[in-house]
């Protein structure tokens, strides 16, 4: 059994074997996982929550090198969560994110963590979340979230990052691309990576067209070129971060808005977690669960009607 | 509702070999057998190994040398596993390692070598049965 106090005080303390295997007791969603999490709660909320998505192939991983490399050079510690896709036919994943980041494992102001997304949806994995939240109370300066090479609506990362990276590159799509909802709605600041091809500045021009046509609020997405392999336009890039790190502290009503929006969505999500697990749990150990299968599969039943029946008779509709 | 417990496996590839095909077709077998596959690529030092297993809490380390260093490299990486309190990982190794060698690897805490020729079901097979959970 998992003494979760003393994996909390490890965490807090900093000493990696205890985020190491705190993360895994997130990943593994034991009821410990909960206890840990609230032990840790009051000491997050300092770090800067830096999440990089984008369509595979642009470069995350390389630029993640880059920037923990150019956040070391400032004095600054780093954790890194890394999510790769997991196979819906076998469970199974190949977490390959760190091969490009491996020099940095021994330093001893980074923490690296591969994660497989678990089939859940939109980027990250469940407990990316929570891993998070353990980097931050170890006390990482910054905690950069790289999400599973997105399509367009792998937009789930906003939920975890205050600033949202959308790494591009030449050649990866055209304009019209570019327009759909979702990913390009979510950037905070746009990289166009490998910046060292040809067609790099049609691709910084196609952004920047897309962003005039978009009513700004106050932050205006810059569009940055970078070369990660060379690391041309990182310091660039981790200055724009920053720049947007106090724009948001400053930016305090919109700021609180956001927050507030966050805390409630994991509030939701929580509730709706523990809601729907136990009413699960009870119909199937009633043997409910079973019988209106049956019904539905019969076609004597739809699932909606059911579901509501179900309901109904545990006096919850 | 809990998320199913997966068995996590780094392949590292320690020393100067490059030969890593291997490695590769095992990562890849042990995903399709449901596992969580950390590989790190090329060139490893036994201190980016036993670094990398802590920080990804692996409960299997897959050690693939073809370069016949695994007598100077197999001890380091076993001790510095046990000065970060690994002691729980279960180790085996795979590639190019002679038979006179095997016992002295085993006696380092290498639970099995894999030459040559073995089938990737084996390997399966053995971490199943053998890791720590």
């Amino acid at each position: 059994m998992t003494n979760v106090g003393e994996l909390a005080r490890g965490v807090l303390a900093g000493d990696r074997r205890s985020i190491a295997r705190a993360i895994t007791l997130a990943e593994n969603d034991s009821a410990e996982a909960q206890k840990l999490i609230a032990a840790i709660y009051p000491h997050t909320g300092r770090a800067h929550i830096i999440g990089l998505t984008g369509p595979g192939g642009a470069g995350k991983s390389t630029l993640a090198d880059k920037l923990v490399r150019e956040y070391r050079k400032k004095g600054k510690t780093v954790g890194v969560v890394a999510v790769d896709p997991s196979s819906p036919f076998t469970g199974g994943a190949f977490l390959g994110d760190r091969i490009r980041m491996q020099e940095l494992s021994t330093d001893v102001g980074v923490f690296i963590r591969s994660m497989a997304s678990r089939n859940y949806a939109g980027g990250i994995a469940k407990a990316t979340k929570d891993a998070v939240k353990i980097l931050d109370a170890a006390g990482k300066d910054i905690v950069l979230v790289e999400t599973v090479g997105a399509g367009q609506s792998e937009v789930e990362v906003i939920k975890v990052a205050q600033t949202v990276v959308v790494i591009h590159a030449p050649g990866l799509g055209d304009e019209i691309q570019a327009i759909k909802a979702g990913i390009m709605e979510i950037a905070d600041v746009f990289v166009v990576n490998k910046a060292d091809r040809e067609n790099a500045n049609k691709t910084v021009m196609d952004i920047q067209s897309i962003l005039q046509l978009s009513s700004g609020g106050s932050w205006k997405p810059p569009v940055l070129k970078t070369v990660a392999l060379t690391g041309d336009g990182v310091s660039e890039l981790v200055d724009k971060l920053e720049e947007h790190r106090l724009f948001l502290e400053k930016d305090s009503e919109n700021r609180m808005r956001l927050l507030k929006a966050k805390a409630e969505a994991e509030l939701t999500e929580a509730i709706k977690e523990r809601v729907l697990g136990s009413i699960m749990e009870n119909l199937k150990k009633e043997g409910k669960l079973g019988e209106y299968l049956q019904k539905i599969l019969k076609r004597e039943k739809d699932p909606f009607s059911a579901a509501e029946e179900l309901l109904k008779e545990k006096g919850l509709e | 509702m809990p998320s199913e417990k997966k068995i996590r496996v780094l392949i590292a590839k320690p020393g100067l070999d490059s030969h890593d095909r291997g490695a590769k077709v095992v990562a890849r077998a042990l995903r399709d057998a449901g596992m969580e596959v950390i590989y790190t690529g090329l060139r490893q030092t036994p201190e980016q190994i036993a670094e990398t297993a802590l920080q990804e809490d692996v409960d299997v380390i897959g050690l693939s040398i073809l370069s016949g260093a695994h007598k100077t490299l197999f001890p380091r990486i076993m001790e510095l596993l046990k000065e970060k309190g690994l002691n729980d990982v279960m180790v085996f190794a795979g590639g190019i390692i002679p038979e006179e060698d095997v016992s002295g690897m085993k006696k380092l805490g290498i639970r099995e070598i894999f030459g040559p020729g073995t089938t990737t079901e084996t390997i399966i097979e053995y971490v199943f049965d053998h890791v720590s959970k």
